[in-house]
């Protein structure tokens, strides 16, 4: 009987010694917010494109915080994919074509001559990188342009065109090196 | 030349302590190769290809432009900005083009070029020369080494006025003039020293002059006994000749090991201390300059030379004469191997630089520029270059090489796996991409290109998060500020709500007020407002669409002068800008009307119970205004729109029916109200009198406003009868229009006046 | 004119993988030969038998991954595994065992993980443990006694082994350190070491083969094949406490039996500088050494096995790469090193 008893009492010590651990626990090293949304928006590219069917980055970034797939990302394309995976621990899904395919970094032109000075591409951007007036030529703050597209759809003469960004020999880089004995199983077997 | 036993540079005694580096790795010298002959001067070559980047800092603009005779040191391209050096014509000639040109970058993608095609004649431009450099004052000396385009001649190319950056003066302890020369292969700095060292000794002197350092040295490897002796010489005459710097120039020799002549281990040899991480050698009290430097610095000053020509080493088994040449800038490299018997090997390497960190070109015709100290065709024997990378055993020989005390292998996992964070964290922009590792590794990984790769991809990662960052503060921005638009116009027509409502609830007080009599009035009154938009709103469309087909008229005139193709667009804009303004008068005046229509038949109720000749008058007076302005606007629907012409006749002639019926009330009113009370006409008259007043001056203000109008379209048409023809029909025929309308106000203007006169 | 465009260093020093396995097995081959000469041949057989095992199935999983197999075969990576492997085995261990633990270090222990260099295990000692745990008394009764009067014969040797005939007694034994180990409990040191398999120094044979193993650990180290930092730390982590609890020969072994008996310099010198499983930093192999130093002393001595380098071995094998993560350097330019994990880290 009194074996029982001290395991029966052994055990509620116990439970209270960790519970109070973890009531301790739970006060001393509480998170504040929801930094799980402000993690992944802040791997997100930020075009604010809203190919992945959200207006803007933010509320996709609060939807993958519900449960969203993490490949609704065509700008960001597989970096963004991985490093999202990386951040949830998950596997990392092939992108979503449905949303788009990833593209070289791009940024909007203005074909100034053509622009007959609507505003409707101005009202579009989401970044506030189109500079003009009604009646007067627009043209892109190419710093600030993130290449989401939205621009091209409203502007009446067509006059947006979407380039790729070149930074010519200054934004050259070396290419990873090419092994191809000690690379991984990956697509070899 | 005799050669000069090792013993002589081996008896030198060192008069400061020197320390050793981390790591280093001693490969094969093979410099011997390209020492045995004085400094070559190749022939001129037949075209000469000048970047206008060969430096650190913003590209040089050209300032000359093809067809252009230049002569020899002419600056042919302007320095931009403080990090920025010129780039000089090497010899006279014509520049040939300006166009983009594959440069000596590992990349081999193309950069803007100046071709020039020498004339042979070597003409110089003029220079100007100083006897007595060193007393310039300093401003004079910075001005002449920005003048004559000098960057670090050692490989960098940093500009050299920028590192003998007046702020520095003061600050430092040692100027350390580099002629280590630690790369196999490279003599071009041992033959400099061999055969210029007084100009070296000289130059120094000027650059010590200006950071004013404790002391300089000139530090050079063990293995150069010639140029050891050569100098130490020029120094022994140098004390003795009059008018040096007083200065105390010291020379050290270090044992050969590689890479002893990178800025930071020099540094560490010879002084004990570390440039701080992220920092410059000035931070610790050290400058370091090249030996090429420090003579295109004298040569600048005491010749006012620019930096046109440099001593280049053209060495490796594919060189059948191998060499050192001091060729002009420019010089198509495959030409000048060409002129000391190069032949390609099947497998063709050329690398510019050293074998350890220089780097292969992609085009033979590439130029030669400030910065290439050496050209190297190995045979494929010579350094062979079948290396199977295989799997890293972490067997650490990389991180006992590394001089930078990186530990290389770990740097290779990391950037290999992509996991850039953590390779910063582990010092990967502190490697100095020497070589050292990839040298010693066992498993031949190119471990160099890996660290390349992950810098680059680092700074383009925080470069697009950068951005990313910025996008994201914008987009917040922007979205904050449309809410916040939202926002107030949610407001504001609340407050207008409430303020319709207050002025409903007044006016329905202020009517009950009223005598009974006045309740079909109020009712009357009201209908219009109520069926449909008030004459205030129609009033607004009708004024904001005339103003939006003003502007328009004004932007057409100005993108006529041009753009002729936008200019049609705008005239179609301004067509359908025209229609809509007609549109909202028309609707005004509909209602207008309407409102005045309804008016009378109250007033004639009001007449019966209590006849009031001013009332008459001024309803008379009022639709006769009106009659007339409608006059106006049927004239102008006959130009403009048939279809409402006949809609406007019907109320023109309902109008003129009540103006004469108002006429007949005012007249009877006043026949009967004359016998009894003349006071009250009498009065009655004067106080009509501002309210036709008003009336006139509206009717001249719409004169006024027709004639200005017309004038300016005058004047518009004669501007496109300057420039565009396309567009005169248009404007002709907008004129002729307004023409009509500012005759038909002068009409009614000079109507109302005669019967005011009356 | 097509021209080559490579990244520099266009210069590669004289060191290869290769070569570097060479060196290593080369030095083991005095060791070998003194272990033949004292313990029959047994050794040799089994560094053959398991050569030729390891190229065998490295061979098998390098064709299954698709994979260049003479590229593979030719850094000698399979064949050091296999070498050390056939050093440590008892030498008259059934072939079974051997092949066992074989196939177990270039299967599992090397290629399961992608092969070579990315092995966290040291593979010949993950097999030997193996076998170890497995057959504990294949694994302990399998010894020569070298005090026997003669050895068997290679035929004879190829019988036992291959299970042809029975083992004879005569030929086996204990290990010094067993018989020290069991016995210290209940005799001095002095009626301990009258037992023959001392002989006249520290443990007939056993103190030749380990000196064979020291010297040619050195010259590895004089042509920097190997560093010098972890076999010194291992020596020095079981020196200590040898020299602590060992002052007294009567209550434990004294530290030169801890030296010059069982595996000590073959694991020290060849075993534990295994690069790809060990710590890469400097200071991080002293730690990553003496903790294989002392850890083989606890096992020895308060443990059930006798020996126990493949043990510590491995168990410091655990730790190299948290040992790595805090031992990081102080770059060249840094007041300070930049060590441990940082927030950039995963949590």
């Amino acid at each position: 009987m009194s074996v029982i008893l001290t395991a029966i009492l052994a055990l509620l010590l116990l439970a209270l010694v960790f519970g109070a651990l973890l009531g301790f626990a739970a006060i001393r090293f509480k998170i504040d917010g929801n930094p799980i949304v402000d993690q992944i928006d802040g791997l997100l590219p930020q075009t604010q494109c809203g190919q992945c069917g959200h207006p803007g980055c933010r509320p996709y970034a609060e939807g993958i915080a519900n449960g969203e797939e993490i490949n609704k990302c065509p700008p960001g394309g597989e970096a963004t994919i991985q490093a999202l995976a990386d951040l949830l621990d998950v596997e990392a899904p092939a992108l979503d074509a449905e949303h788009g395919e990833e593209k070289p970094v791009q940024v909007a032109v203005i074909r100034e001559a053509e622009c007959i000075g609507c505003t409707k591409c101005i009202q579009a951007c989401p970044v506030d990188a189109i500079l003009g007036a009604a009646k007067h030529m627009h043209t892109v703050i190419t710093s600030e342009c993130t290449g989401c597209d939205l621009c091209v759809e409203p502007c009446p003469v067509d006059c947006i065109d979407l380039v790729a960004v070149d930074k010519g020999i200054l934004g050259w880089h070396w290419n990873a090196p090419q092994s191809s004995l000690i690379a991984t199983d990956k697509g070899v077997a | 030349m005799q050669p000069i036993p090792i013993t002589t540079i081996n008896n030198h005694k060192n008069s400061r302590k020197l320390h050793d580096f981390h790591g280093g790795v001693h490969p094969e010298q093979n410099k011997h190769q390209s020492t045995q002959k004085p400094i070559q001067t190749p022939l001129l070559p037949p075209r000469l290809i000048l970047p206008l980047q060969q430096h650190i800092g913003r590209a040089a603009k050209a300032c000359v432009s093809p067809g252009e005779q230049v002569l020899k040191g002419q600056v042919i391209a302007e320095a931009q900005g403080p990090i920025s050096v010129a780039v000089h014509a090497p010899t006279s000639g014509i520049i040939e083009s300006i166009e983009e040109l594959p440069v000596a970058h590992p990349s081999g993608l193309s950069a803007p070029c100046i071709v020039l095609t020498p004339d042979g004649k070597e003409t110089w431009t003029a220079l100007t020369t100083h006897q007595d450099y060193l007393n310039l004052d300093e401003e004079q000396m910075y001005a002449a080494i920005q003048n004559a385009g000098i960057a670090g001649m050692g490989g960098a190319g940093f500009p050299t006025k920028v590192k003998l950056n007046p702020s520095i003066a003061g600050r430092i302890d040692t100027l350390v003039i580099n002629a280590i020369e630690c790369e196999p292969y490279i003599t071009s700095d041992d033959m400099l020293v061999r055969e210029h060292a007084e100009e070296i000794l000289r130059g120094i002197e000027i650059m010590a002059r200006l950071v004013e350092p404790k002391n300089s040295l000139v530090a050079l490897e063990d293995n150069k006994p010639e140029a050891y002796l050569a100098l130490r010489e020029a120094l022994n005459e140098r004390q003795q000749q009059a008018g040096a710097y007083e200065h105390e120039i010291e020379l050290v020799v270090v044992p050969t090991k590689y890479p002893s002549g990178g800025e930071k281990q020099l540094i560490q040899i010879l002084t004990g201390k570390e440039v701080p991480s992220g920092g410059i050698p000035a931070d610790i009290g050290v400058v370091c300059q090249n030996t090429g430097t420090a003579r295109a610095v004298y040569r600048a000053l005491r010749f006012g030379e620019p930096l046109i020509s440099r001593i280049t080493t053209l060495t490796g088994k594919q060189i059948a004469d191998p060499c050192n040449v001091e060729a002009l800038i420019g010089t198509p490299i495959s030409w000048l191997i060409g002129q000391y018997g190069y032949q390609p090997a099947r497998q063709e390497r050329l690398i510019m630089g050293g074998p350890m960190m220089g780097y292969t070109i992609t085009e033979p015709d590439m130029p030669l520029v400030k910065t290439s100290n050496c050209i190297l065709a190995p045979s494929p024997q010579e350094l062979p270059m079948d290396h199977q990378a295989q799997a890293c055993i972490r067997c650490g020989l990389c991180a006992e090489a590394c001089p930078a005390e990186l530990l290389p292998q770990q740097l290779y996992w990391f950037s290999r796996a992509q996991e850039y964070e953590k390779a910063e964290q582990h010092s990967l922009f502190d490697c100095i991409e020497c070589g050292a590792c990839s040298y010693v590794c066992p498993s031949s990984i190119p471990l160099v290109q890996y660290y390349r790769h992950a810098k680059g991809e680092i700074q383009e990662q925080a470069e697009a998060h950068a951005k990313s960052d910025r996008a994201r503060i914008r987009f917040e921005a922007r979205q904050e500020r449309l809410d916040r638009d939202v926002a107030e116009k949610e407001a504001k027509r609340q407050a207008r709500k409430e303020a319709a409502a207050r002025a409903q609830a007044a006016r329905k007080s202020a009517d009950t007020n009223l005598t009974t009599h006045t309740k079909t009035q109020t009712s009357n009154a009201e209908q219009p407002a109520e069926n449909g938009p008030s004459l205030e709103t129609l009033k607004a469309n009708w004024d904001s669409a005339q103003t939006k087909l003003d502007k328009l008229f004004d932007s057409l005139e100005e993108t006529n002068k041009t753009n002729p193709d936008m200019a049609t667009k705008l005239q179609r804009a301004i067509e359908k800008n025209q229609l809509r303004v007609n549109q909202t008068r028309l609707a005004y005046e509909k209602a207008e009307t309407a409102a005045s229509a309804d008016q009378p038949t109250v007033l004639e109720k009001s007449v019966t119970s209590l006849p009031n000749t001013d009332d008459m008058k001024s309803i008379w007076e009022r639709s006769q205004v009106k009659l007339d302005k409608m006059l106006i606007t049927l004239a102008d629907a006959k130009l403009n729109n048939p279809d409402t012409v006949e809609k406007l006749q019907r109320a023109v002639d309902k109008t003129q029916a009540r103006v004469t019926q108002a006429k007949q009330n005012y007249e009877a009113v006043v026949s009967t109200s004359t016998a009894t009370t003349p006071s009250t006409v009498k009065k009655s008259e004067t106080s009509l009198e501002p309210s036709t007043e008003n009336d006139l001056d509206s009717l001249r203000a719409v004169y006024e406003k027709a004639q200005a109008k017309l004038e300016k379209m005058q004047e518009t048409l004669e501007d496109a009868r300057a420039n565009n023809s396309d567009t005169i029909e248009k404007f002709e025929r907008a004129v002729a229009k307004n023409q009509v309308r500012v005759s038909a106000a002068k009409t009614a203007l000079n109507a109302a006046k005669a019967r005011r006169e009356n | 004119m097509a021209l080559l465009s490579i990244t520099s260093p266009h210069v590669k020093g004289p060191q290869r993988t290769a070569g570097i396995m060479r060196w290593v097995i080369l030095m083991t081959l005095p060791g070998l030969a003194l272990q033949t000469y004292f313990f029959g041949w047994g050794n040799l057989h089994n560094v053959i038998w398991c050569s030729l095992i390891a190229v065998a199935a490295e061979s098998l999983v390098l064709w299954l991954r698709k994979r260049p197999i003479g590229f593979y075969i030719g850094d000698y990576s399979a064949l050091v595994t296999a070498v050390l492997l056939g050093l440590a085995l008892p030498p008259f261990a059934p072939w079974w065992v051997s092949l066992v633990a074989c196939l177990f270090s270039i299967l599992f222990a090397k290629h399961l993980y992608g092969g070579i260099g990315y092995n966290p295990f040291n593979p010949a000692m993950a097999g030997y443990a193996l076998v170890l745990i497995s057959y504990p008394l294949a694994m302990t009764t399998t010894w020569a006694n070298p005090v026997a009067s003669n050895t068997p014969s290679i035929t004879e040797t190829l019988a036992i082994i291959w299970e042809l005939s029975p083992l004879v007694d005569a030929y086996t034994g204990a290990t010094p350190l067993d018989v020290y180990k069991h016995e210290v409990a209940v005799s001095t040191a002095e009626e301990i070491r009258s037992n023959p398999i001392f002989g006249q120094r520290i443990a007939l044979g056993w103190e030749a083969v380990n000196l064979a193993f020291l010297l040619g650990g050195l010259v590895l180290i004089g042509l920097k094949v190997m560093p010098w930092q972890t076999p010194a730390a291992v020596l020095a982590g079981l020196a200590l406490p040898a020299l602590i609890f060992g002052w007294d020969e009567d209550q434990s072994a004294p530290l030169s039996l801890h030296l010059f008996a069982g595996a000590t310099m073959l694991g020290a010198f060849f075993i534990a500088t295994d690069p790809v499983s060990s710590a890469t930093t400097n200071l991080g192999r002293l730690i990553y050494g003496f903790g294989i130093g002392l850890l083989t002393y606890i096992i020895r001595v308060w443990g059930s096995y006798p020996d126990a380098i493949a043990f510590a071995v491995l168990l410091m094998n655990f730790a190299a790469p948290f040992i790595d993560a805090y031992t990081q350097p102080r770059a060249y330019g840094y007041k300070k090193a930049n060590r441990g994990p940082k927030a950039s880290d995963k949590p």
